[in-house]
């Protein structure tokens, strides 16, 4: 063999192995920490309404229809790239869409709903965060998809996509709503 | 309306750099003298839209128009005019436009200083550039648009990462861009070189300077980023072996290898393929490090977002240029090598040596970055090797460099006599072993290291300064100390402060962590740090709780130090400042560590590190070195010779007489 091939080789199977590298980060996501309660009933809860502190919804109120928990804040910068699309797709998913307010102040969470509108059927606010610490919110923002019995069926962690849409939350509404029938 | 104008001049740039690849190629190659003529407007018309589309981004930060998604994510109403300035490199999209206007900038300067050189290959060089900046331009548009809108429009940006709020990292990026970008200009010589067939040594002079500046802002870039990292991540350290840290310094290993062996192909004739594939590794080791930096492959402290997008196209980028030019050398190089014979002991054995050495501790690096990758490839799990693997095997790869450093100038060009270089070294040595024989004898009980650091410091530099007096002695006045010379000298003076630096602080430094109440004081050898409590700071964004700490020696007050931990306001980040007190032969450090306890108490983290500025001082004398070599008139001395290869320069051409013939500097 040609001797002065050696360096091309050997850069070839660096290239190789960095073309593994970009395989295996996107394949192993590192923010893809697998949710110990995918599966399992959503943890029981009952918090106030965020428009209206006196009145409280619980996962009793909510039993019976699959739904669509988004943990979101208005400290929340990730939240914010979220939102239009939430407002925008929101309405494709057929289900309820609960908002869960995290950690927020409520009059800023409020403020951040009328300033760039409100795509949830009804918001809850956990302001000490205790709740969170049931379903292992582990920050903002974060989606659950719990299915009629109440049970926790997906997670994603980080902004909603179009894509997440399509291709993991619909089918996966599909099949509940064709269990449920 | 603006930032679109920044994507469309970006857009306009790209053409003109597909221009400047293409045409003056083909010219090259089919002799087309229109064609080879467009090289040069093509550079000048390129670097025009570059500059815009920067000056546009940069009006977008000192404007603070968050409707820029880059802009809100890197900037905040609160934030100094100057981190807004330097965030417009604070980050992966406006980094990568930095890299493109270097780029820019650097092939205006080949364009404008390169006219005593042939058309035809000029015209290559010109060519290759322009490639370069079609991949990154392209990759810019393509992944990373840095005029992106943000929409919703956000009342007010996220702020800068606070790490990089801090004035050594303004400077920090561009100096090491121009480091890794001016070794584009060594690697288009030298594919410029193998394309037209032949290597003309007056070439390799010509490209000398250009190398020698690259190399000196890459030294400064790393120094800078060591320096910064020293007193900004409140560790005390200086070198991590961090993943980017190695994506840095891989190219400074081989360019200091290439700096080297350019020096004997330009006055021997020897080592072509080896000058020709050194000027195509430290290129590829620069975008190996964009690539590693930027993406997600390998974490680090400093690693930018993740995108596997990015990561595909810089690996398709790199397979292009990388894979093609070493195909280009695989085919082509037979034609241009060549060279002068020599003897076992020679100038050119020892710089062999030096090459050797410094190749094989990149591909040490190299190795040692991949590990985690190999190992999870290999299915071993995902291990990183670590400082130990490093550091070890850097002081094994380093030690025949040092032993040999000093005899480098004293040995001639094809043979010498090693006897006379030896005789002549033997001050330094027995001056060397006195030194530490003396300092164990005095101080007892060193470590290993601290003795190694002063032998070895000592007969790199005495080694060099008996060369230089010894110049100074025999040769003509006049001819004694040419830049290029002096340069040489500055630069190996400052291997010798450096090795000082980094033996001395590993083997001698102290380290405390320790729990003090207001008032209460810790001794630390002759010193005592006294804590006297922590009050609150006001900043411009960011509030901060502010320790002061006194170090008395005695009765003196010696230095009063202020660390602080800030909580930046806007996106609650916390960072700690360490506070110190600099010194020629020792830094004093204090940074805060957690307040404990309900009577005022906090862990405060105390360093005292000797000879520790003598580490960036080393590599300031190494960077001000190949400035000086730089400047040197005979590389910018083209003698017009018809024959166009082989016949090497005579080892010492006269400096004076030949004047500016040729010189557009």
């Amino acid at each position: 063999m040609n001797a002065r091939l050696l360096p091309l080789a050997g850069f070839l199977l660096i290239a190789a192995l960095l073309g593994f590298g970009i395989w295996w980060s996107s394949s192993h996501d590192p923010r893809a920490v697998p949710s110990p309660l995918i599966d399992k009933p959503a943890p029981t809860f009952a918090l106030p309404l965020l428009a209206d502190p006196d009145k409280t919804l619980g996962s009793a109120d909510l039993a019976g229809q699959p739904y669509l928990l988004n943990v979101f804040a208005s400290w929340c910068f990730a939240c914010r790239d979220e939102h239009p699309i939430l407002m925008r797709e929101g309405k494709r998913l057929g289900i309820k869409l609960v908002g869960f307010n995290y950690k927020d102040e409520p009059d800023d969470a409020q403020r951040w709903l009328a300033q760039y509108g409100d795509p949830y059927d009804v918001v809850i606010a956990d302001h000490p965060g205790k709740v969170a610490i049931d379903f292992g919110v582990t920050g903002a923002p974060e989606t659950f998809l719990v299915d009629g019995s109440g049970v926790i069926r997906y997670k994603y962690i980080s902004p909603i996509t179009p894509e997440v849409i399509d291709k993991e939350l619909l089918p996966r509404i599909a099949a509940m709503k064709g269990a449920a029938r | 309306m603006l930032p679109e104008l920044g994507q469309f001049a970006l857009i306009l740039a790209l053409l003109l750099s597909v221009v400047q690849c293409v045409l003056p190629l083909i010219g090259a190659q089919s002799g087309n003298r229109a064609l080879i003529a467009l090289a040069r407007p093509a550079v000048a018309g390129q670097a025009v839209f570059v500059i815009a589309a920067f000056a546009i981004l940069t009006y977008a930060f000192l404007s603070q128009d968050f409707s820029v998604a880059y802009v809100a994510q890197n900037s905040n109403s609160l934030l100094p005019w100057f981190y807004r300035f330097s965030a417009v490199w604070g980050a992966h999209e406006g980094s990568l436009l930095l890299w493109i206007l270097i780029l820019a900038i650097w092939s205006v300067a080949v364009a404008a200083f390169s006219r005593a050189l042939p058309d035809d290959f000029m015209a290559r060089v010109l060519g290759v550039l322009g490639f370069i900046s079609f991949g990154f331009l392209l990759f810019t548009l393509l992944t990373s648009n840095p005029f992106a809108r943000a929409l919703p429009v956000p009342a007010d940006g996220i702020d800068l990462n606070p790490v990089l709020q801090d004035p050594g990292l303004i400077m920090h990026p561009p100096m090491l861009y121009t480091g890794y970008v001016g070794f584009s200009v060594a690697f288009a010589f030298a594919i410029a070189a193998l394309l037209g067939g032949q290597l003309d040594v007056r070439w390799v002079r010509w490209s000398r300077p250009w190398t020698n500046v690259a190399w000196a802002f890459l030294t400064l870039g790393i120094a800078l980023g060591s320096w910064w990292a020293y007193y900004t991540l409140g560790w005390g350290g200086w070198w991590f072996w961090d993943p980017v840290e190695n994506a840095s310094f891989m190219p400074w290993l081989v360019g200091t290898a290439l700096i080297h062996s350019q020096a004997v192909t330009e006055k021997r004739g020897s080592f072509r393929a080896w000058t020709l594939l050194l000027a195509i590794f430290a290129f590829s080791l620069s975008l190996l490090g964009t690539f590693l930096v930027r993406s997600g492959v390998l974490t680090s402290v400093h690693s930018f977002a993740a995108d596997p997008k990015r990561g595909i196209f810089i690996l398709a980028f790199l397979a292009a240029v990388v894979g093609g030019s070493l195909l280009i050398y695989a085919l082509r190089a037979p034609k241009v090598a060549g060279g002068e014979p020599f003897a076992a002991v020679s100038r050119e054995t020892v710089l062999l040596v030096n090459n050797l050495m410094f190749a094989c501790a990149a591909a040490m690096v190299l190795l040692g970055t991949l590990y985690p990758l190999l190992g999870e490839a290999l299915n071993l799990g995902r291990i990183s090797v670590g400082p130990p693997y490093f550091g070890f095997m850097f002081v094994l790869l380093m030690l025949p460099v040092v032993l040999l450093l000093p005899f480098g100038p004293f040995l001639k060009w094809r043979g010498a006599d090693l006897r006379a270089a030896a005789r002549a070294l033997l001050p330094a040595l027995a001056v060397a072993v006195l030194a530490a024989a003396l300092a164990w004898l005095l101080v007892g009980n060193l470590p290993w290291k601290a003795l190694a650091g002063t032998a070895a410091s000592l007969w790199v530099g005495l080694g060099i300064a008996l060369y230089a007096l010894s110049r100074w002695r025999h040769a003509p006045p006049g001819r004694r100390f040419t830049p290029e010379m002096l340069g040489m000298i500055c630069a190996h003076f400052g291997v010798a402060l450096f090795l000082a630096g980094v033996l001395i602080v590993e083997a001698t430094s102290i380290e405390k962590d320790v729990r003090l109440a207001p008032d209460q004081s810790v001794a630390i050898g002759a010193l005592a740090f006294r804590f006297d409590g922590v009050h609150d700071a006001q900043g411009p964004n960011y509030q901060a709780q502010q320790g002061v700490i006194s170090v008395l020696e005695g009765d003196r007050t010696i230095a009063v130090l202020h660390p602080q931990k800030r909580q930046y306001t806007r996106n609650a980040q916390i960072q700690t400042e360490a506070a110190l007190q600099p010194g020629l032969f020792r830094d004093l450090y204090v940074a805060l560590g957690e307040p404990v306890g309900d009577d005022g108490a906090w862990a405060v983290r105390i360093y005292v590190k000797p000879f520790v500025r003598w580490i960036w001082l080393g590599a300031l004398l190494m960077m001000f070195g190949g400035f000086v070599a730089a400047a040197d008139k005979r590389f910018r001395t083209l003698p017009a010779r018809a024959a166009s290869t082989a016949t090497p320069s005579p080892p010492n051409p006269p400096l004076e007489g030949d004047g500016l013939k040729g010189a557009q500097a």
